[in-house]
């Protein structure tokens, strides 16, 4: 096991006063909180700072780590030595939450701290906990439902009361429907019931991952759909792809770049559907031919045309 | 290969399927129910009145929760709870928007 320098993790001296823990702890948490943070790693940086907060705002568990850690460098192998916890007395709740700690944490204050944690106040005695979990999600699933394989990690408690976590995968049949940011339900699937209780249940959180074809919003899709010059310019109908697959799609003469058609009703969907946005752009084709460049010189001396008006040039 | 449906969970939307009470969440959140009425006065989570008690839509338990983590870990009175939520269902809609249109 490693010694950890808790004020180096918390990046303040050994001698500093508890208000300066205070601050370097909030400025922290602010930065690498895994509700507001998108730095690589902020939930496993957040868990180390919870970590040495935990133990240095606490008089005691900090005057025991001190008296610990004289001798020790980050790093370093260690091994409490018997009894060094002697005359020092624990309070308070210990870890809040789902917080897990490093085995150097568990090894100082682990029984003290989960000794005095207990159980969260229960109104129903003997029923698991809830558990909760984010998952990415693609489109498809919820455009058309069907089951998707998720892995897990579920919080236990092991045999030497350590709290550990292990890998679960669950097949789920996803809610055609479902929005980002909602939650899928799985009843009875969170921490098994204690005694003859009943178990918790398991709340997934949904993000989706992003599509190639279609960007959503709320319920609505929308696609970027490519259409040559005289497409847009003459009107035209083109195959399109939509999630309920291709269709003939009319384009208006007269049509230009960042046009919206709206095909109702075939968003995400629900009671209300969402809609499907096609969202026009005007694809060049290349001048890399005599035969191009002729067309193009053509069009140039057939067309008084300055895209530029609207600039004022 | 796509896992065979007769081994799955069904699921259900639960924002949109579920009315919770005010007993509910406060044992979902592991909080007492003064704490969701002062998330409430706050307008951290909003109720309707059924019969003179509250009740609350399934995506308050995720808007609960989060006001409770950021309560707890960065030591935010409720004022601060309230504005850090908002700004952070803004900032994912944004991010939303944003990652679709790269």
């Amino acid at each position: 096991m490693e010694f950890k320098d808790y004020y180096k993790v918390m990046g303040v001296a050994r001698d500093a006063t508890d208000a300066q823990i205070k601050q370097a702890y909030r400025k922290l948490a602010r930065k690498y909180h895994p509700d507001v943070s998108k730095e690589k790693d902020a939930e496993a940086r957040f868990k180390d700072v919870g970590e040495a907060y935990e133990v240095l705002k606490s008089p005691e568990k900090r005057a025991a780590y001190d008296q610990l850690g004289q001798d020790y460098r980050p790093g370093q192998d260690f091994r409490p030595p018997p009894n060094w916890d002697s005359g020092f007395e624990f309070s308070g709740a210990g870890p809040g939450g789902d917080a897990s700690y490093s085995d150097f944490f568990d090894a100082l204050f682990g029984a003290q701290a989960r000794a005095g944690r207990g159980r969260r106040a229960e109104t129903q005695p003997g029923r698991g906990e809830d558990h909760h979990a984010k998952v990415m999600l693609d489109l498809q699933a919820s455009l058309n439902g069907g089951t998707r394989s998720f892995t897990l990690r579920v919080p236990e408690i092991d045999a030497e009361g350590r709290l550990v976590s292990r890998e679960r995968t669950l097949n789920v049949q996803v809610p055609k429907g479902i929005l980002a940011g909602q939650q899928i339900r799985l009843a009875g699937q969170g921490e098994p019931a204690h005694g003859n209780g009943t178990a918790g249940d398991l709340y997934i959180e949904v993000e989706f991952q992003p599509d190639p074809l279609y960007r959503v919003d709320g319920r609505d899709l929308y696609l970027e759909l490519p259409v040559a010059p005289w497409e847009a310019a003459l009107g035209a109908t083109v195959t399109t792809p939509t999630p309920g697959g291709n269709v003939e799609l009319k384009i208006p003469a007269g049509s230009h770049a960042g046009s919206k058609l709206r095909l109702k009703g075939r968003g995400i969907p629900a009671a209300q559907p969402g809609d499907f946005y096609v969202v026009l752009q005007i694809a060049l084709p290349p001048a890399d031919g005599e035969k191009a460049k002729a067309a193009y010189a053509a069009m140039a001396a057939a067309l008084p045309f300055n895209p530029r008006a609207s600039l004022g040039v | 290969m796509p896992p065979s449906d007769d081994r799955a969970f069904p699921g259900t939307i639960f924002d949109e399927s579920a009315i919770l009470s005010i007993k509910d969440l406060s044992r979902m959140c592991a909080v007492d129910e003064r704490h969701i009425v002062e998330f409430v006065e706050e307008g951290v989570l909003s109720a309707v009145s059924v019969s003179s008690e509250w009740r609350f839509t399934g995506d308050a338990l995720r808007r609960a929760r989060l006001a409770v983590r950021l309560e707890r870990d960065l030591e935010l009175n409720l004022a601060g709870v309230a504005l850090a939520v908002e700004l952070l269902e803004e900032l994912a809609q944004l991010r939303r928007e944003l990652g679709a249109r790269r």
